[in-house]
Protein backbone atom coordinates (compact mmCIF):
# COMPACT_ATOMS: atom_id res chain seq x y z
CA UNK A 1 0.00 0.00 0.00
CA UNK A 2 1.08 3.33 -0.69
CA UNK A 3 -0.21 6.59 -0.39
CA UNK A 4 -0.13 9.18 -3.87
CA UNK A 5 -0.62 12.37 -3.99
CA UNK A 6 -4.31 12.01 -4.02
CA UNK A 7 -4.33 10.10 -1.53
CA UNK A 8 -2.25 13.44 0.28
CA UNK A 9 -5.07 15.78 -1.09
CA UNK A 10 -8.02 13.61 -0.04
CA UNK A 11 -6.64 13.64 3.78
CA UNK A 12 -5.43 16.99 3.98
CA UNK A 13 -9.23 17.84 2.67
CA UNK A 14 -10.41 15.91 5.87
CA UNK A 15 -8.08 17.51 8.16
CA UNK A 16 -9.09 20.75 6.77
CA UNK A 17 -5.78 21.79 5.31
CA UNK A 18 -4.37 23.61 2.44
CA UNK A 19 -0.96 22.20 1.26
CA UNK A 20 1.07 23.50 -1.58
CA UNK A 21 2.15 21.34 -4.44
CA UNK A 22 5.42 20.78 -2.57
CA UNK A 23 4.19 20.08 0.69
CA UNK A 24 1.53 17.27 -0.91
CA UNK A 25 5.09 15.72 -2.50
CA UNK A 26 6.98 15.61 0.77
CA UNK A 27 4.11 14.39 2.97
CA UNK A 28 3.64 11.90 0.51
CA UNK A 29 6.92 10.42 0.83
CA UNK A 30 7.22 10.66 4.46
CA UNK A 31 3.87 8.84 5.39
CA UNK A 32 4.90 6.23 3.35
CA UNK A 33 8.18 6.13 5.43
CA UNK A 34 6.30 6.17 8.63
CA UNK A 35 3.65 3.96 7.46
CA UNK A 36 5.93 1.32 6.04
CA UNK A 37 7.57 1.62 9.27
CA UNK A 38 4.14 1.41 11.33
CA UNK A 39 3.72 -2.33 9.31
CA UNK A 40 5.71 -3.98 11.78
CA UNK A 41 2.47 -4.19 13.97
CA UNK A 42 1.66 -6.25 11.43
CA UNK A 43 3.85 -9.41 12.36
CA UNK A 44 1.86 -9.59 15.63
CA UNK A 45 -0.77 -12.07 16.09
CA UNK A 46 -3.63 -9.54 18.01
CA UNK A 47 -6.53 -11.97 17.37
CA UNK A 48 -8.62 -11.74 20.64
CA UNK A 49 -6.27 -8.72 22.47
CA UNK A 50 -8.50 -5.78 23.88
CA UNK A 51 -7.60 -2.55 22.87
CA UNK A 52 -6.29 -0.38 25.34
CA UNK A 53 -7.95 3.53 24.93
CA UNK A 54 -5.71 4.83 27.99
CA UNK A 55 -4.22 2.64 30.98
CA UNK A 56 -6.96 3.64 33.91
CA UNK A 57 -9.83 1.80 34.94
CA UNK A 58 -12.24 4.98 34.09
CA UNK A 59 -15.37 4.93 31.79
CA UNK A 60 -18.37 7.37 32.10
CA UNK A 61 -17.16 9.85 34.40
CA UNK A 62 -20.38 11.20 35.68
CA UNK A 63 -21.47 14.65 37.95
CA UNK A 64 -24.34 15.75 39.10
CA UNK A 65 -26.42 17.60 36.44
CA UNK A 66 -26.96 20.78 38.61
CA UNK A 67 -26.76 23.85 36.78
CA UNK A 68 -23.24 25.48 37.69
CA UNK A 69 -21.54 29.01 36.78
CA UNK A 70 -20.92 29.37 33.28
CA UNK A 71 -18.08 31.27 31.18
CA UNK A 72 -18.67 35.36 31.32
CA UNK A 73 -19.37 36.63 27.46
CA UNK A 74 -16.53 38.82 28.01
CA UNK A 75 -14.31 36.19 28.63
CA UNK A 76 -15.64 33.76 26.44
CA UNK A 77 -15.06 36.30 23.82
CA UNK A 78 -11.54 37.82 24.81
CA UNK A 79 -9.37 35.74 22.43
CA UNK A 80 -12.42 36.15 19.40
CA UNK A 81 -10.45 36.81 15.87
CA UNK A 82 -14.21 38.69 14.89
CA UNK A 83 -16.94 38.93 17.41
CA UNK A 84 -20.05 41.07 17.10
CA UNK A 85 -23.44 41.54 19.01
CA UNK A 86 -21.63 39.00 21.91
CA UNK A 87 -21.11 36.42 19.14
CA UNK A 88 -18.55 34.77 17.47
CA UNK A 89 -18.66 35.85 13.80
CA UNK A 90 -17.23 34.02 11.21
CA UNK A 91 -18.03 34.71 6.79
CA UNK A 92 -21.66 33.76 5.55
CA UNK A 93 -22.08 30.46 5.35
CA UNK A 94 -24.88 30.68 2.92
CA UNK A 95 -25.59 32.67 0.10
CA UNK B 1 24.05 31.15 40.07
CA UNK B 2 24.74 29.89 43.83
CA UNK B 3 21.14 30.97 45.14
CA UNK B 4 19.69 28.30 43.23
CA UNK B 5 22.29 25.37 44.17
CA UNK B 6 20.96 26.02 47.38
CA UNK B 7 18.75 23.01 48.30
CA UNK B 8 14.63 23.92 49.31
CA UNK B 9 15.15 23.73 52.85
CA UNK B 10 18.01 25.59 52.96
CA UNK B 11 16.14 28.37 50.91
CA UNK B 12 13.40 27.99 53.34
CA UNK B 13 15.59 28.36 56.14
CA UNK B 14 17.11 31.90 55.13
CA UNK B 15 14.01 32.87 54.03
CA UNK B 16 12.21 31.94 57.41
CA UNK B 17 15.61 33.87 59.10
CA UNK B 18 15.19 36.27 56.82
CA UNK B 19 18.02 36.11 55.63
CA UNK B 20 16.83 36.22 52.16
CA UNK B 21 13.90 37.81 50.36
CA UNK B 22 11.48 36.47 48.08
CA UNK B 23 12.04 39.68 46.23
CA UNK B 24 15.86 38.94 46.27
CA UNK B 25 14.89 34.71 44.82
CA UNK B 26 13.33 36.63 41.94
CA UNK B 27 15.56 39.10 40.75
CA UNK B 28 18.40 36.57 40.92
CA UNK B 29 15.98 34.80 38.72
CA UNK B 30 15.66 37.38 36.29
CA UNK B 31 18.92 38.88 36.59
CA UNK B 32 20.04 35.17 35.11
CA UNK B 33 17.81 34.72 32.53
CA UNK B 34 19.04 38.38 31.66
CA UNK B 35 22.68 37.95 31.19
CA UNK B 36 22.13 33.91 29.79
CA UNK B 37 18.82 34.07 27.57
CA UNK B 38 19.92 35.49 24.65
CA UNK B 39 22.27 32.26 24.18
CA UNK B 40 19.86 30.13 25.09
CA UNK B 41 16.56 30.97 24.18
CA UNK B 42 14.43 28.91 26.71
CA UNK B 43 12.03 31.44 27.38
CA UNK B 44 9.20 32.82 25.68
CA UNK B 45 7.29 35.01 27.41
CA UNK B 46 8.94 36.56 30.26
CA UNK B 47 6.80 38.62 33.08
CA UNK B 48 8.83 40.71 35.11
CA UNK B 49 6.10 42.80 36.37
CA UNK B 50 3.74 39.95 37.61
CA UNK B 51 6.79 37.94 39.24
CA UNK B 52 7.96 41.37 41.23
CA UNK B 53 4.40 41.47 42.11
CA UNK B 54 4.33 38.26 43.62
CA UNK B 55 7.40 38.30 45.24
CA UNK B 56 6.36 41.51 46.92
CA UNK B 57 2.84 40.21 47.87
CA UNK B 58 4.84 36.81 49.22
CA UNK B 59 7.18 39.05 51.20
CA UNK B 60 4.81 41.57 52.89
CA UNK B 61 2.34 38.80 53.60
CA UNK B 62 4.62 36.03 54.91
CA UNK B 63 3.79 34.54 58.10
CA UNK B 64 4.35 31.77 59.90
CA UNK B 65 2.03 29.61 57.09
CA UNK B 66 4.31 29.13 53.95
CA UNK B 67 3.43 27.54 51.08
CA UNK B 68 5.24 24.15 50.09
CA UNK B 69 7.16 26.19 47.26
CA UNK B 70 7.26 29.44 48.88
CA UNK B 71 9.00 32.30 47.31
CA UNK B 72 10.41 29.73 44.62
CA UNK B 73 11.04 31.14 41.06
CA UNK B 74 9.80 29.24 38.39
CA UNK B 75 8.88 28.65 34.42
CA UNK B 76 5.98 26.83 33.18
CA UNK B 77 6.02 24.96 29.24
CA UNK B 78 3.79 26.63 27.24
CA UNK B 79 1.55 24.52 26.20
CA UNK B 80 -0.07 25.08 30.30
CA UNK B 81 -2.40 28.41 30.58
CA UNK B 82 -1.96 30.98 32.38
CA UNK B 83 -4.31 33.55 32.71
CA UNK B 84 -3.48 36.72 31.66
CA UNK B 85 0.36 35.34 30.56
CA UNK B 86 0.54 34.79 26.78
CA UNK B 87 0.37 31.14 26.38
CA UNK B 88 1.48 30.20 22.48
CA UNK B 89 2.22 26.20 22.53
CA UNK B 90 5.04 27.87 20.34
CA UNK B 91 2.74 27.92 17.51
CA UNK B 92 2.20 30.65 15.23
CA UNK B 93 -1.60 29.79 15.69
CA UNK B 94 -1.83 30.65 19.35
CA UNK B 95 1.24 33.69 19.23
CA UNK B 96 -1.74 36.07 20.36
CA UNK B 97 -3.61 33.82 22.99
CA UNK B 98 -4.72 35.34 26.15
CA UNK B 99 -5.86 32.61 28.68
CA UNK B 100 -8.97 33.24 30.15
CA UNK B 101 -8.11 30.60 33.34
CA UNK B 102 -5.52 29.35 34.75
CA UNK B 103 -4.21 25.27 34.33
CA UNK B 104 -5.21 23.31 37.94
CA UNK B 105 -1.40 22.98 38.25
CA UNK B 106 -0.81 27.01 38.23
CA UNK B 107 -3.67 27.46 40.33
CA UNK B 108 -1.80 24.62 42.38
CA UNK B 109 1.82 26.32 42.44
CA UNK B 110 -0.45 29.71 43.10
CA UNK B 111 -1.28 27.60 46.70
CA UNK B 112 2.39 26.37 47.04
CA UNK B 113 3.37 30.05 47.00
CA UNK B 114 6.21 29.74 43.47
CA UNK B 115 6.28 32.86 41.72
CA UNK B 116 6.16 32.30 37.88
CA UNK B 117 8.87 34.24 35.90
CA UNK B 118 7.96 33.19 32.69
CA UNK B 119 6.69 30.61 29.93
CA UNK B 120 8.92 28.22 28.31
CA UNK B 121 9.68 27.29 24.58
CA UNK B 122 8.77 23.99 23.41
CA UNK B 123 8.09 21.87 20.31
CA UNK B 124 5.36 22.82 18.43
CA UNK B 125 2.18 21.81 20.07
CA UNK B 126 4.74 19.38 22.60
CA UNK B 127 5.21 17.65 18.86
CA UNK B 128 9.35 17.07 18.56
CA UNK B 129 12.23 15.87 20.90
CA UNK B 130 14.74 18.87 20.08
CA UNK B 131 13.06 22.27 20.67
CA UNK B 132 13.90 22.31 16.65
CA UNK B 133 10.04 23.05 16.11
CA UNK B 134 9.50 25.89 17.67
CA UNK B 135 7.96 28.35 15.49
CA UNK B 136 9.56 31.09 17.43
CA UNK B 137 13.21 30.24 18.00
CA UNK B 138 15.39 26.79 18.16
CA UNK B 139 16.25 26.88 22.39
CA UNK B 140 20.23 25.79 23.13
CA UNK B 141 21.53 23.12 25.06
CA UNK B 142 23.54 24.48 28.33
CA UNK B 143 26.05 22.03 28.31
CA UNK B 144 26.54 22.95 24.18
CA UNK B 145 25.19 25.64 22.29
CA UNK B 146 25.33 23.81 19.07
CA UNK B 147 22.98 21.09 20.50
CA UNK B 148 19.98 20.70 21.02
CA UNK B 149 18.30 20.91 24.49
CA UNK B 150 15.63 18.15 23.59
CA UNK B 151 12.28 18.25 23.64
CA UNK B 152 9.43 19.13 23.92
CA UNK B 153 10.27 20.41 27.18
CA UNK B 154 13.57 21.95 26.41
CA UNK B 155 13.12 25.41 27.05
CA UNK B 156 12.08 23.80 30.70
CA UNK B 157 15.00 21.68 30.93
CA UNK B 158 17.51 24.26 29.64
CA UNK B 159 16.26 26.64 31.87
CA UNK B 160 16.80 24.76 34.87
CA UNK B 161 20.02 23.26 33.91
CA UNK B 162 21.17 27.29 33.26
CA UNK B 163 20.06 28.59 36.71
CA UNK B 164 17.90 30.37 35.43
CA UNK B 165 14.75 29.45 37.63
CA UNK B 166 14.29 27.22 40.65
CA UNK B 167 12.26 24.30 39.22
CA UNK B 168 10.08 24.25 35.93
CA UNK B 169 6.47 22.42 34.64
CA UNK B 170 6.78 20.28 31.44
CA UNK B 171 4.57 17.42 29.96
CA UNK B 172 5.61 14.55 29.06
CA UNK B 173 3.67 12.42 25.84
CA UNK B 174 6.59 9.54 24.56
CA UNK B 175 9.46 11.24 26.94
CA UNK B 176 9.09 15.18 26.31
CA UNK B 177 10.26 15.69 30.15
CA UNK B 178 12.86 12.67 30.76
CA UNK B 179 14.51 13.18 27.40
CA UNK B 180 15.23 17.03 27.90
CA UNK B 181 15.99 16.65 31.48
CA UNK B 182 18.46 13.46 30.30
CA UNK B 183 20.21 16.07 28.15
CA UNK B 184 20.58 19.01 29.91
CA UNK B 185 21.66 16.76 33.19
CA UNK B 186 18.80 17.72 35.38
CA UNK B 187 16.36 15.68 36.86
CA UNK B 188 12.92 14.91 35.31
CA UNK B 189 9.50 13.16 36.25
CA UNK B 190 6.66 11.92 34.10
CA UNK B 191 4.20 10.80 37.11
CA UNK B 192 1.90 7.96 36.34
CA UNK B 193 -0.87 9.01 33.89
CA UNK B 194 -4.03 10.51 35.71
CA UNK B 195 -1.98 12.21 38.80
CA UNK B 196 -1.64 15.56 38.10
CA UNK B 197 -4.41 16.98 36.21
CA UNK B 198 -4.28 17.70 32.63
CA UNK B 199 -6.85 20.49 33.08
CA UNK B 200 -5.26 23.55 31.04
CA UNK B 201 -2.73 21.78 29.78
CA UNK B 202 -3.46 22.21 25.85
CA UNK B 203 -4.11 18.63 24.68
CA UNK B 204 -1.76 16.48 22.13
CA UNK B 205 -2.51 12.98 22.81
CA UNK B 206 -4.78 12.39 25.82
CA UNK B 207 -4.51 9.20 26.55
CA UNK B 208 -0.43 9.92 27.13
CA UNK B 209 -0.11 13.47 28.49
CA UNK B 210 1.09 14.08 31.72
CA UNK B 211 2.32 17.20 33.56
CA UNK B 212 5.67 16.66 35.94
CA UNK B 213 8.96 18.71 37.55
CA UNK B 214 11.88 19.44 36.20
CA UNK B 215 14.48 20.04 38.92
CA UNK B 216 18.05 19.87 39.97
CA UNK B 217 18.13 17.19 42.42
CA UNK B 218 15.69 14.50 43.39
CA UNK B 219 14.03 15.98 46.80
CA UNK B 220 12.78 19.34 45.02
CA UNK B 221 10.66 16.68 42.49
CA UNK B 222 9.15 14.85 45.04
CA UNK B 223 8.14 18.37 46.90
CA UNK B 224 7.22 19.70 43.29
CA UNK B 225 5.11 16.84 42.96
CA UNK B 226 3.91 16.76 46.12
CA UNK B 227 2.38 20.23 45.53
CA UNK B 228 0.81 19.45 41.92
CA UNK B 229 -0.48 15.98 42.14
CA UNK B 230 -4.38 15.32 43.40
CA UNK B 231 -7.20 14.18 41.90
CA UNK B 232 -9.54 17.25 39.89
CA UNK B 233 -12.87 16.77 39.20
CA UNK B 234 -12.65 19.01 36.13
CA UNK B 235 -9.79 16.16 34.27
CA UNK B 236 -12.54 13.32 33.88
CA UNK B 237 -9.10 10.74 33.16
CA UNK B 238 -7.81 12.29 36.96
CA UNK B 239 -7.15 9.17 39.44
CA UNK B 240 -9.10 9.40 42.74
CA UNK B 241 -6.18 8.43 44.47
CA UNK B 242 -4.79 9.55 48.16
CA UNK B 243 -1.70 10.89 47.42
CA UNK B 244 1.32 10.31 50.21
CA UNK B 245 3.93 12.09 51.64
CA UNK B 246 6.38 12.10 48.89
CA UNK B 247 9.59 13.17 50.94
CA UNK B 248 9.04 10.80 53.46
CA UNK B 249 9.80 8.39 50.90
CA UNK B 250 13.91 9.66 50.51
CA UNK B 251 15.77 7.57 53.08
CA UNK B 252 18.50 7.04 51.51
CA UNK B 253 18.38 3.68 51.73
CA UNK B 254 17.71 1.44 48.35
CA UNK B 255 18.56 -1.56 49.76
CA UNK B 256 16.62 -4.95 49.27
CA UNK B 257 15.28 -3.33 46.41
CA UNK B 258 14.69 -5.71 43.18
CA UNK B 259 15.64 -4.01 39.88
CA UNK B 260 14.92 -5.28 36.06
CA UNK B 261 17.06 -4.18 33.65
CA UNK B 262 15.32 -4.37 30.12
CA UNK B 263 17.73 -5.62 27.56
CA UNK B 264 16.34 -4.03 25.12
CA UNK B 265 17.04 -1.09 25.88
CA UNK B 266 21.00 -2.02 26.56
CA UNK B 267 21.00 -3.13 22.77
CA UNK B 268 21.41 -2.33 19.09
CA UNK B 269 21.37 1.31 19.38
CA UNK B 270 22.03 2.47 22.29
CA UNK B 271 25.47 4.28 22.60
CA UNK B 272 28.31 2.51 24.00
CA UNK B 273 29.59 5.53 26.17
CA UNK B 274 25.39 5.76 28.05
CA UNK B 275 25.58 2.23 28.32
CA UNK B 276 28.61 2.41 30.21
CA UNK B 277 27.09 4.75 32.13
CA UNK B 278 24.07 3.07 33.11
CA UNK B 279 26.45 -0.04 33.82
CA UNK B 280 27.86 2.20 36.50
CA UNK B 281 25.12 2.93 38.25
CA UNK B 282 23.64 -0.52 38.63
CA UNK B 283 26.84 -1.10 40.12
CA UNK B 284 25.86 1.56 42.59
CA UNK B 285 22.81 0.37 43.17
CA UNK B 286 24.13 -3.28 43.97
CA UNK B 287 26.30 -1.02 46.29
CA UNK B 288 23.60 0.25 48.48
CA UNK B 289 21.82 -3.53 48.61
CA UNK B 290 19.69 -3.42 45.68
CA UNK B 291 19.54 -6.29 43.54
CA UNK B 292 19.15 -6.38 39.60
CA UNK B 293 19.09 -8.69 36.96
CA UNK B 294 18.61 -8.52 32.91
CA UNK B 295 15.04 -8.83 31.91
CA UNK B 296 12.91 -8.44 28.67
CA UNK B 297 10.04 -6.58 27.22
CA UNK B 298 9.82 -8.60 24.26
CA UNK B 299 7.17 -5.94 22.79
CA UNK B 300 9.58 -2.91 22.76
CA UNK B 301 10.54 -2.89 19.19
CA UNK B 302 7.03 -1.91 18.37
CA UNK B 303 6.51 0.64 20.73
CA UNK B 304 7.65 3.87 18.23
CA UNK B 305 5.30 2.41 15.57
CA UNK B 306 2.41 2.31 18.06
CA UNK B 307 2.98 5.52 19.74
CA UNK B 308 3.33 7.01 16.47
CA UNK B 309 -0.02 5.95 15.16
CA UNK B 310 -2.05 6.63 18.45
CA UNK B 311 -0.21 9.80 19.46
CA UNK B 312 -0.95 11.32 16.19
CA UNK B 313 -4.39 9.82 15.64
CA UNK B 314 -5.47 11.67 18.84
CA UNK B 315 -3.71 14.54 17.96
CA UNK B 316 -5.42 14.86 14.92
CA UNK B 317 -8.67 14.56 16.76
CA UNK B 318 -7.26 17.60 19.53
CA UNK B 319 -5.76 19.77 17.36
CA UNK B 320 -9.52 20.05 15.36
CA UNK B 321 -10.21 22.86 17.58
CA UNK B 322 -8.00 24.81 16.11
CA UNK B 323 -10.36 26.22 13.42
CA UNK B 324 -9.29 30.07 13.68
CA UNK B 325 -13.14 30.88 14.76
CA UNK B 326 -13.23 31.19 19.02
CA UNK B 327 -9.03 31.90 19.22
CA UNK B 328 -6.10 32.06 17.66
CA UNK B 329 -4.69 33.94 14.61
CA UNK B 330 -7.41 33.59 11.79
CA UNK B 331 -6.27 33.94 8.30
CA UNK B 332 -6.85 37.29 6.44
CA UNK B 333 -10.14 38.05 4.65
CA UNK B 334 -11.36 34.02 3.80
CA UNK B 335 -14.12 34.08 1.02
CA UNK B 336 -15.90 31.26 3.01
CA UNK B 337 -16.00 28.93 5.97
CA UNK B 338 -14.23 26.47 4.72
CA UNK B 339 -11.69 28.99 3.56
CA UNK B 340 -11.33 30.24 6.48
CA UNK B 341 -11.05 26.90 8.08
CA UNK B 342 -7.88 25.61 6.05
CA UNK B 343 -6.06 28.53 5.46
CA UNK B 344 -6.14 29.75 9.14
CA UNK B 345 -5.06 25.97 9.85
CA UNK B 346 -2.43 25.69 6.86
CA UNK B 347 -1.16 29.00 8.10
CA UNK B 348 -0.99 28.53 11.63
CA UNK B 349 0.72 25.28 11.75
CA UNK B 350 4.55 24.55 11.21
CA UNK B 351 5.55 21.66 9.57
CA UNK B 352 5.86 18.77 11.69
CA UNK B 353 2.89 19.31 13.23
CA UNK B 354 0.99 19.06 9.69
CA UNK B 355 2.80 15.86 9.19
CA UNK B 356 1.12 14.62 12.56
CA UNK B 357 -2.50 15.68 11.68
CA UNK B 358 -2.23 13.98 8.09
CA UNK B 359 -1.04 10.69 10.03
CA UNK B 360 -3.66 10.76 12.32
CA UNK B 361 -6.24 11.67 9.75
CA UNK B 362 -5.05 9.52 7.56
CA UNK B 363 -5.10 6.28 10.36
CA UNK B 364 -8.34 7.38 11.58
CA UNK B 365 -10.20 7.49 8.39
CA UNK B 366 -13.18 5.40 7.06
CA UNK B 367 -11.22 2.06 5.86
CA UNK B 368 -7.82 2.38 7.42
CA UNK B 369 -8.83 2.94 11.19
CA UNK B 370 -8.73 -1.07 11.91
CA UNK B 371 -5.59 -1.49 10.18
CA UNK B 372 -3.94 1.04 12.38
CA UNK B 373 -5.37 3.14 14.65
CA UNK B 374 -7.35 -0.53 16.42
CA UNK B 375 -4.24 -2.19 15.51
CA UNK B 376 -1.82 -0.05 17.55
CA UNK B 377 -4.59 0.33 20.77
CA UNK B 378 -4.01 -3.75 20.33
CA UNK B 379 -0.64 -3.65 20.71
CA UNK B 380 -0.41 -0.95 23.37
CA UNK B 381 -2.02 -3.84 25.51
CA UNK B 382 0.68 -6.71 24.66
CA UNK B 383 3.21 -3.85 25.78
CA UNK B 384 1.37 -2.04 28.63
CA UNK B 385 2.06 -6.47 30.05
CA UNK B 386 4.82 -6.92 29.30
CA UNK B 387 5.39 -4.06 32.11
CA UNK B 388 2.99 -5.22 34.17
CA UNK B 389 4.96 -9.04 34.34
CA UNK B 390 7.99 -7.33 34.90
CA UNK B 391 5.83 -5.57 37.91
CA UNK B 392 4.87 -8.58 39.70
CA UNK B 393 9.12 -9.05 40.24
CA UNK B 394 10.60 -6.52 40.40
CA UNK B 395 10.12 -3.38 42.39
CA UNK B 396 11.85 -0.82 39.56
CA UNK B 397 12.67 -1.23 35.86
CA UNK B 398 16.37 0.67 35.28
CA UNK B 399 17.94 1.45 31.82
CA UNK B 400 19.31 4.85 29.89
CA UNK B 401 16.78 7.74 29.16
CA UNK B 402 18.12 8.22 25.98
CA UNK B 403 20.06 6.03 23.22
CA UNK B 404 22.54 9.05 23.08
CA UNK B 405 23.58 12.45 24.20
CA UNK B 406 22.21 15.60 23.06
CA UNK B 407 22.77 15.52 19.22
CA UNK B 408 23.21 18.82 17.23
CA UNK B 409 20.51 21.28 15.85
CA UNK B 410 20.09 20.57 12.27
CA UNK B 411 21.70 16.78 12.31
CA UNK B 412 18.07 14.95 11.92
CA UNK B 413 15.82 17.64 10.96
CA UNK B 414 14.95 16.27 7.42
CA UNK B 415 14.79 12.64 8.55
CA UNK B 416 11.63 12.62 10.98
CA UNK B 417 11.52 8.65 11.42
CA UNK B 418 15.60 8.78 12.68
CA UNK B 419 14.19 11.61 15.18
CA UNK B 420 11.34 8.97 16.08
CA UNK B 421 13.78 6.54 17.25
CA UNK B 422 15.27 8.73 19.89
CA UNK B 423 12.08 8.02 21.88
CA UNK B 424 12.80 4.48 21.95
CA UNK B 425 13.45 4.24 25.93
CA UNK B 426 10.70 6.74 26.90
CA UNK B 427 7.99 5.85 24.74
CA UNK B 428 7.31 2.32 26.09
CA UNK B 429 7.04 3.47 29.39
CA UNK B 430 4.32 6.23 28.22
CA UNK B 431 2.19 3.80 26.81
CA UNK B 432 2.07 1.66 29.70
CA UNK B 433 1.34 4.92 31.71
CA UNK B 434 3.63 4.28 34.97
CA UNK B 435 6.25 6.54 36.39
CA UNK B 436 9.85 7.26 35.54
CA UNK B 437 12.36 9.90 36.36
CA UNK B 438 15.62 10.65 34.76
CA UNK B 439 18.34 11.34 37.15
CA UNK B 440 21.91 12.24 35.84
CA UNK B 441 23.95 9.57 35.78
CA UNK B 442 27.25 10.90 34.88
CA UNK B 443 28.98 12.53 31.27
CA UNK B 444 30.05 11.09 28.00
CA UNK B 445 32.41 13.45 25.72
CA UNK B 446 31.19 16.12 28.53
CA UNK B 447 27.56 15.87 27.84
CA UNK B 448 24.97 14.85 30.20
CA UNK B 449 23.62 11.14 30.45
CA UNK B 450 20.55 10.18 32.00
CA UNK B 451 19.49 7.29 33.91
CA UNK B 452 15.87 6.41 34.00
CA UNK B 453 14.40 4.78 36.67
CA UNK B 454 10.33 3.06 36.14
CA UNK B 455 8.02 2.43 38.87
CA UNK B 456 4.70 0.46 39.24
CA UNK B 457 1.52 2.41 38.84
CA UNK B 458 1.10 5.53 41.55
CA UNK B 459 3.97 4.35 43.05
CA UNK B 460 6.42 7.07 42.82
CA UNK B 461 7.10 7.41 46.14
CA UNK B 462 9.48 4.09 45.01
CA UNK B 463 11.22 5.92 42.04
CA UNK B 464 12.06 8.96 44.16
CA UNK B 465 13.70 6.34 47.32
CA UNK B 466 15.64 4.88 44.86
CA UNK B 467 16.31 7.97 42.53
CA UNK B 468 17.45 9.77 45.65
CA UNK B 469 19.36 6.98 47.17
CA UNK B 470 21.56 7.13 43.99
CA UNK B 471 22.02 10.59 44.09
CA UNK B 472 23.40 10.62 47.65
CA UNK B 473 26.24 8.03 46.27
CA UNK B 474 27.04 10.24 43.29
CA UNK B 475 28.24 14.33 42.82
CA UNK B 476 26.37 13.95 38.91
CA UNK B 477 23.18 16.26 39.90
CA UNK B 478 25.86 18.65 41.16
CA UNK B 479 27.64 18.97 37.76
CA UNK B 480 27.04 22.48 35.79
CA UNK B 481 27.64 23.71 32.25
CA UNK B 482 30.13 25.93 32.18
CA UNK B 483 28.13 29.18 31.01
CA UNK B 484 29.40 32.17 30.88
Amino acid sequence: MSITVKDVEHVANLARLTLSEAEKEQFAGQLNAILKYAEKLNGLDTTGIEPTSHVLPLANVMRDDEPRESLPLEKALRNAPDEEDGQFKVPAVLE
Amino acid sequence: MSLFNLRLSEVHNRLHHRDLSVAELVEASLARIGETDGDIGAFLTLDEAGARAQAKALDDAAGPERGLLFGLPAGIKDNIVTEGLRTTCASQFLSNYDPIYDATVVQKLKDAQSVTVGKLNMDEFAMGGSNENSSFHVTRNPWDKDRVPGGSSGGSAASVAAGQVYFSLGSDTGGSIRQPAAYCGIVGLKPTYGLVSRYGLVAFASSLDQIGPLTKNVEDAAYVLQAIAGHDPRDTTSANVSIPDYASALTGDAKGLKIGVPKEYLGEGIDPQVKARVMEALRVFESMGAVWEEISLPHTDYAIATYYLLASSEASSNLARFDGVRYGVRADNPDNLLELYKRSRSEGFGPEVKRRIMLGTYALSSGYYDAYYKKAQQVRTLIKRDFDQAFEKYDLIIGPTAPTTAFRIGEQVGDPLTMYLNDICTIPVSLAGVPAISVPCGLADGLPVGLQIIGKPFDESTVLRAAHAYEGQTEHHQLRPALT
